[in-house]
């Protein structure tokens, strides 16, 4: 089989489906009721450490 | 000692420099060469003055200087940027403003075009990118830059490659591709200076010290690494030698076509979208003061951007050589990615749910406001025009360029304004802008402006088009080309009348900046970051 026909059937079959699939997963993922929390966390890391790094303590301190 | 090595590559780069000037087959070459020679022997000296001294770094602060000098970058790539384009805006509509016998084609509109888009999109664009990039991810993982001065080398190794660039359109060095015109030896430095960013930035995302990456870094992640490889795919390119700016490009026909609107289309996607996007997760909710409206949505809004926009190339190619398959998974894709930009676009607005009144109060957020409104908007016009039957008569009318055109001034440039008035009060300690009312005045001008420069695109794009395809009862076309010429030359002039009060609008907030800086007094320090050394 030539290389071309080769590629375009993978492409169309087993591709296409672990894309697709990747693409719904990572929707149910970010869906999921138990992120919610951890969601929120992360919206907030913009109002933390404006005007200088973190120090190494508070690494563990954040979460 | 690492600065005795700095000196020893930078003479050799300046004599070697020197030489391939004096071998230089054509002009635009030797004058990169002489431009490539001064800036190493410049670079030489300040190391040269710096050697021995004694190198103090703070690691409890941010590295901020560099965002400065990216500020200023900004502003003034994006007054060069704009004028130049009202000045091309104006040669379509007066031919004789190109001065051919008197500047033997160097202010020609072919070789300002290229100047003026390369200065918007790479030097005002890419600078505002950079800077905010540098700003965000220091913020958002609560670490400094990593690598040291690399910052620094990756700021002034871009302006090298802007200032390199402009030297050599104007005198004709091309390789021809559309928003990829620089030459062979430019487009290898682009690649240097690029892959100094992605160390910059993913050094910075190793030693965070918040556990979750902010979502606006992902969006700035897949900027990088999406324009290194479009970048490296699309100048695959053989140089006839290597004192000529000439090369020639690796693959041909309808291959070239494809890969170069495969580059083309996700420039838009990738730079002047992601890249923006993940200002927008920044800068709206701080400026706003509260969190972006939804974390999920913006997660979705990543990844079905990402999924999507990279398969939306070929309807640049309708009715081409290309096959017909391919042009419709264009079309398809192009569609559907209207889905994952309205997301955006509404997580966007909806930031401010709760908030509306600052709309009336700050003119700061309202920029915002309409940068993310325009984004909606043209990710609306854009899926339609990559209908096959809306392209066949939109395409190589006026009404791309008035597409582009509100993307590019209403979404990148707005956003980009809001973004500098966000940051320079606080990168220079300062407590506001000099003057909210110029806010207000740049804000004002520069919706006119859009509002002018989109609608004479339309009105002359869709007569244009439907110019060509008139036909009479016999089947022969109505209209010599030169008809539909002579037919849009008022939409041009109220074109370059928007252009100029959207360059007036820039102008009157480089004054704001500059005075919010020099005018005003500093606040008292928080840190010794906030304190920022009188120069």
């Amino acid at each position: 089989m030539e290389t071309y026909t080769l590629l375009r059937q993978f492409a169309d079959s087993w591709a296409l489906l672990v894309l697709f699939l990747t693409f719904v997963g990572v929707f149910a993922w970010v869906w999921r009721p138990s992120a919610r929390k951890a969601h929120d966390e992360a919206a907030n890391a913009i109002f933390r450490n404006e005007s200088k790094p973190a120090g190494d303590a508070s690494r563990v301190k954040e979460a | 000692m690492w600065d005795y090595v700095k000196l020893v590559v930078l003479g050799v780069i300046a004599v070697l420099a020197a030489i391939a000037a004096n071998y230089a087959r054509d002009l635009a070459y030797m004058v990169n060469a002489v431009v490539v020679m001064l800036a190493a022997a410049i670079t030489f000296i300040v190391v040269l003055r710096g050697v021995g001294e004694p190198k103090a770094v703070n690691k409890n602060e941010y590295m901020d200087g560099v965002v400065r000098a990216g500020v200023i970058a900004t502003t003034f790539w994006g007054i060069v940027g704009f004028l130049v384009g009202v000045v091309i805006a104006f040669q379509l509509a007066y031919p004789q403003l190109n001065l051919g016998h008197l500047t033997d084609g160097v202010l020609n509109f072919g070789r300002l075009r290229p100047l003026h888009t390369s200065a918007v999109i790479f030097a005002f664009g890419g600078n505002a990118l950079i800077m905010s990039t540098f700003y965000i991810v220091q913020r958002t993982t609560a670490a400094r830059l990593w690598g040291g001065n690399l910052a620094w080398f990756v700021f002034w190794g871009w302006q090298l490659m802007i200032v390199l660039a402009a030297t050599s359109y104007v005198l004709g060095g091309t390789q021809s591709k559309e928003y990829a015109e620089t030459v062979w030896y430019i487009d290898w430095w682009i690649v240097v200076v690029w892959v100094s960013f992605l160390a910059v930035f993913m050094g910075t995302i190793f030693k965070r010290k918040e556990p979750h990456i902010y979502v606006a870094n992902w969006f700035l992640l897949s900027f990088i690494v999406t324009i290194a490889m479009l970048h490296l795919v699309n100048n695959m390119a053989v140089p006839v030698s290597i004192f000529s700016s000439q090369s020639v490009q690796v693959t041909s026909g309808v291959q070239d076509a494809m890969i170069q609107w495969w580059y083309g289309h996700n420039a838009v996607g990738f730079f002047l979208t992601a890249g923006f996007l993940g200002m927008m997760y920044y800068f709206v909710p701080k400026q706003a003061e509260r969190p972006v409206y939804s974390y999920k949505l913006s997660i979705i809004h990543f990844w079905a951007l990402i999924f999507l926009y990279i398969w939306a190339g070929p309807h640049h190619l309708h009715y081409t050589a290309l096959p017909d398959w391919a042009s419709t998974l264009g079309m398809v894709f192009s569609v559907i990615l209207w889905m994952p930009s309205w997301g955006g676009m509404i997580n966007g607005l909806m930031t401010l749910s709760g908030a509306w009144d600052k709309l009336r109060t700050d003119p700061v957020i309202r920029m915002m406001v309409v940068s993310v409104g325009f984004y909606g908007m043209s990710t609306f016009e854009g899926p339609m025009m990559s209908i096959k039957a809306v392209n066949s008569l939109s395409h190589y009318t006026d009404w791309t360029i008035g597409h582009v055109h509100s993307g590019a001034l209403g979404w990148n440039g707005m956003i980009t304004f809001g973004a500098l008035y966000f940051l320079v009060p606080r990168l220079w300690n300062r407590e506001r802008l000099y003057s909210l009312s110029l806010v207000s005045w740049h804000f004002w001008l520069a919706t006119i402006g859009i509002v002018l420069y989109a609608s004479a695109m339309w009105v002359t794009g869709i007569m244009e088009g439907l110019m060509w395809r008139e036909v009479d009862a016999n089947g022969f076309l109505v209209n010599a080309f030169a008809d539909t010429v002579a037919a849009k030359f008022p939409m041009y002039v109220v074109r370059a009348l928007g252009g100029t009060l959207f360059l007036a609008g820039g102008i009157i907030m480089a004054y704001n900046l500059w005075m919010t800086v020099k005018a005003q007094p500093a606040k008292s320090a928080v840190n010794a970051n906030n304190a920022v050394p009188a120069e």
